[in-house]
């Protein structure tokens, strides 16, 4: 035990469904919990996850109306704060998973002492959307590239614009936009979709909406903003230009899981390997949401696994005496 | 000027409020429709009042102010735009913490 006595029972690291679920089990049940929420950005890994760029969540149970994304998010946060969850809104920097109590740092990952330390964490770091990884995509966010539709398809009214994806996210990102922009082109580098039926059908009745089948983006084109894309064809390698002013990028997600390499275990592709629910390869780490899930990936599916690892977080710190005794058969 | 130190901005006032201060300006375009400008709100607030006398801190909401995003190129928000005699002196596109704001902002505390 370190000389601080300062140890808490429970640190929870993210702030989507998942990890405020697993503050509101765990805060009800007097763990104290804290919540390390991440910090602003315009991706989304921030505070909130995934839902804080999305508009309406339709498929939410409990709202037949549906629910703004962020407003559902901020729910979730209250919901926590009113049993006494504690929330930092910072970015974890480093952890020590190597000994219990486990060390968490915030800030300078250098620094000699952790900032906290906790006999338990739950990771619900989430998963943060793909960029292309072609040319200058970084230099034009901001100027004809966006990671956020929400946020900037405003100022695309009356422009034609493309969207790449194929799934749930990109379909409704391009939907959505159409409310701005004269076009919206979806292009995908197979020759169907990936998203629900629902989303399909109505991106398909949308007559905005046009399709760009078997394509990938090659390059970007413009120098102070985008004036448009390079796209090469999967099947015939033929390049061709699509003339557009805006880019929104939905290609999919990876895990946040930079933190744990080395100390976790860990999928090829960087999801978080969870077993016997909820448990990580680390007696006394706990896993829940989209950084352990590559099949379900839904804001529900995410807060359910979030109230799993609060159960099972809340039975082994009771089973080991507050994390002071390892259970056997971990 | 509103009581958190931060002034309010609109179109057809906005040359006017920029040139009028004596320290560098940081504009923060925001919507009420987007929500990581929400998050860096109250990160805004806090720096205004921590860099009082340094930097002088401004919204503009660029839903019923179309005119400044047109002129300054802002095609995404959150921007910050930090005006140093009446010019843009530097841009920050998209939300961030307050320690990376800091950072980015040190070239003007």
């Amino acid at each position: 035990m370190t000389s601080t006595g300062d140890v808490r029972n429970l640190v929870i690291i993210g702030s989507g469904p998942a990890g405020l679920t697993a503050a509101i089990y765990t805060a009800r049940a007097n763990l104290a919990p804290l919540v390390i929420e991440g910090e602003p950005s315009s991706t989304s890994d921030q505070p909130g996850g995934q839902l804080m760029l999305t508009t309406d969540v339709e498929n939410y149970p409990g709202f037949p109306e549906g629910v703004m994304g962020p407003e559902l998010m901020e729910n979730f946060r209250n919901q926590a704060a009113r049993f006494g969850a504690e929330f930092l809104t910072e970015r974890v920097s480093r952890v020590d998973l190597s000994q219990r109590p486990f060390s968490i740092w915030v800030g300078d990952p250098a620094a000699p002492e952790p900032t906290f330390r906790a006999q338990s964490i739950i990771v619900s770091t989430g998963a943060q959307s793909l960029l292309l990884g072609v040319e200058r995509e970084q230099e034009l966010i901001g100027h004809g590239v966006s990671t956020c539709a929400t946020c900037d398809g405003f100022f695309f009214r009356g422009q034609h614009i493309a969207v790449v994806g194929g799934g749930d996210s990109a379909v409704e990102e391009a939907t959505f936009l159409t409310k701005f922009a004269e076009t919206v082109t979806l292009v995908h580098r197979r020759d169907q979709l990936r998203a629900s039926k629902i989303m399909q059908d109505r991106a398909r009745a949308n007559p905005k909406i046009r399709f760009q089948w078997n394509s990938t983006v090659e390059s970007l084109i413009g120098d102070e903003k985008l004036a448009g894309v390079k796209l090469r064809d999967t099947g015939t390698d033929e390049v061709s230009t699509l003339d557009v002013t805006g880019l929104f990028v939905a290609i999919g997600h990876q895990p946040n899981t930079g933190l744990f390499k080395g100390q976790l275990e860990l999928e090829g592709n960087g999801y978080l390997i969870t077993h016997d629910g909820t448990r990580s390869s680390v007696q006394g780490v706990f896993a829940c949401g989209d950084v352990q899930d590559q099949t379900y990936r839904q804001a529900i599916t995410a807060a359910g696994s979030g109230c799993m690892a609060a159960i099972d977080a809340e039975r082994w710190l009771e089973a080991t005496d507050h994390g002071t005794t390892d259970l056997p058969d971990w | 000027m509103a009581a958190d130190g931060i002034l309010t901005l609109t179109d057809s006032t906005f040359d006017e409020q920029i040139n009028a201060s004596d320290v560098p300006v940081v504009v923060d375009f925001w919507a009420d429709w987007c929500g990581p400008c929400k998050m860096i709100a109250p990160i805004v607030g806090e720096l205004a009042v921590e860099q009082a006398g340094k930097l002088q801190f401004a919204k503009i909401d660029v839903d019923a102010n179309p005119d400044a995003s047109l002129r300054y190129g802002v095609m995404s928000i959150p921007t910050l735009l930090v005006f140093k005699d009446g010019q843009v002196a530097k841009r920050l596109v998209g939300a961030k913490g307050k320690g990376q704001l800091l950072e980015e902002l040190g070239d003007f505390i």
